[in-house]
């Protein structure tokens, strides 16, 4: 139990997702002017990494690792090779019937999220995470920990950085730098912050 | 349109990175030293140059509806033919690179060029704009490799440069330039001198500020 909190705590802050990995960074800059917007963002790739983190997890054990299919009968198959096109294909799966799912059942919700659902397919930080679980061998009550975690994470620095944005409006910023360069020197910024976290031993 | 347009536009003028905001999800991680850098970068051109130009061949074929599972899946299967390739020829340095090669599915400069430009060209050109906007990107990724590992470490493809001090030479290292941070720094402040050159790039801004103005008494 222990073990999981830290992960979870580590996931959050030290090893948070966008700030020390570069992760999700193209939705993290593009859809961080408002904070509302953030905040949808944030709630659904949070939700949509604690499904298919676990779920990847499973396939990963049960399918695709060496050995995995020892329960069919065939323990000599390592079917490793094709991880990435089954992740992103879960991915894309989970994606889309999560959205159905809102549609028919949580309409608000739904509607809050809008375009910002199917973006999620192609965020890296979703991938990466599902990546990061096979490299570092968790299990299943790991692994959900470890996407809520990283989840919350996300969402935490993406509010950050349009609550940021947001005040910046008022600022002078000299020419060149208006728009996306400020932007990328105010996230570097917030990764320095977070980088204070790296000295905590969990 | 010209081919050697299609193929140096992207490096200066249309940076995928500096302009396009697209594809700096994976990479910024792996500017830490130049030769991961290097794998990484040939590993995303190819990628994206195939890829345009398999997304080209079918073009006409695909539904729209579908375009996208498509797109994805012929990305992956190529990023899994690069991935067993480094595992084979360079395993020490495809376990650095770690999970980044396999981002480079959803790296959005191969799905951003795939929808932009392959879907409307024929598979030559769009090979080679892939190419263009592979090289596009390895520029910005090169530069920030070679400024973090020599003023980080005082090195270059891990051959000494500038002699450090805790080995007997002169150089103090900047240990910032080795952790992520600094790759923000580094991108905003790149971004911050190729405006200054190309005008045109500054974006407008939302709220206009006053200049200072003082009331006379």
């Amino acid at each position: 139990m222990e073990e999981l909190l830290s992960l979870f705590i580590r996931s959050i802050f030290i090893d948070n997702m966008a700030l020390s990995f570069f992760l999700g960074m193209c939705t993290f800059l593009a859809i961080s002017k408002k904070v509302e917007a953030a905040i949808g963002l944030g709630v659904a790739v949070t939700v949509v990494l604690a499904i298919t983190v676990p779920v990847n997890n499973l396939l990963y054990t049960y399918l695709l690792a060496d050995g995995a299919l020892a329960w069919a009968g065939y323990p000599d198959v390592d079917l490793s090779f094709l991880g990435l096109i089954t992740y992103i294909g879960v991915i894309a799966a989970m994606v889309q019937i999560l959205e159905m799912l809102l549609d028919k059942y949580m309409p608000v919700l739904y509607n809050a999220l809008g375009v910002f659902l199917p973006l999620i397919t192609v965020n890296c930080a979703i991938m990466g995470a599902v990546l990061f679980m096979v490299e570092r061998d968790y299990d299943l009550a790991e692994s959900t920990v470890f996407g809520i975690g990283s989840g919350i994470g996300w969402a935490l620095a993406i509010t950050a950085l349009a609550g940021i944005r947001e005040k910046m409006k008022y600022s002078d910023v000299p020419e060149g730098l208006r728009g996306l360069g400020i932007t990328f020197i105010t996230v570097g910024l917030m990764s320095l912050g977070f980088m204070s976290f790296g000295g905590i031993d969990l | 349109m010209k081919m050697k347009e299609l193929l140096f536009k992207p490096v200066f003028e249309n940076n995928p990175i500096a302009l396009q905001i697209l594809g700096i999800c994976s990479a910024l991680a792996v500017t830490s030293s130049l030769q991961v850098t290097v794998v990484m970068c040939v590993a995303l051109t190819v990628v994206t140059a195939f890829s345009n130009f398999f997304v080209s061949l079918v073009r006409t074929q695909i539904p729209s509806s579908i375009r996208i599972i498509v797109q994805m899946t012929i990305i992956a299967s190529l990023v899994i033919v690069v991935d067993q390739i480094l595992k084979a020829v360079v395993y020490d340095l495809s376990k650095q690179l770690s999970v980044f090669v396999g981002l480079i599915i959803t790296n959005c400069i191969v799905m951003g060029r795939a929808e932009a430009f392959a879907m409307k060209n024929p598979p030559v050109a769009s090979f080679v704009d892939g190419i263009g906007n592979g090289l596009g990107y390895s520029a910005m990724l090169l530069a920030l490799a070679f400024i973090r590992e020599l003023l980080g470490s005082g090195k270059l493809f891990g051959y000494e440069v500038l002699p450090l001090v805790t080995d007997g030479g002169w150089y103090v290292s900047n240990g910032l330039l080795l952790l992520p941070p600094s790759a923000f720094f580094l991108i905003g402040l790149i971004i911050w001198g190729l405006r200054s050159v190309h005008k045109e790039q500054v974006e407008d801004e939302e709220f206009k500020i006053c200049p200072n103005t003082v009331k006379e008494a």
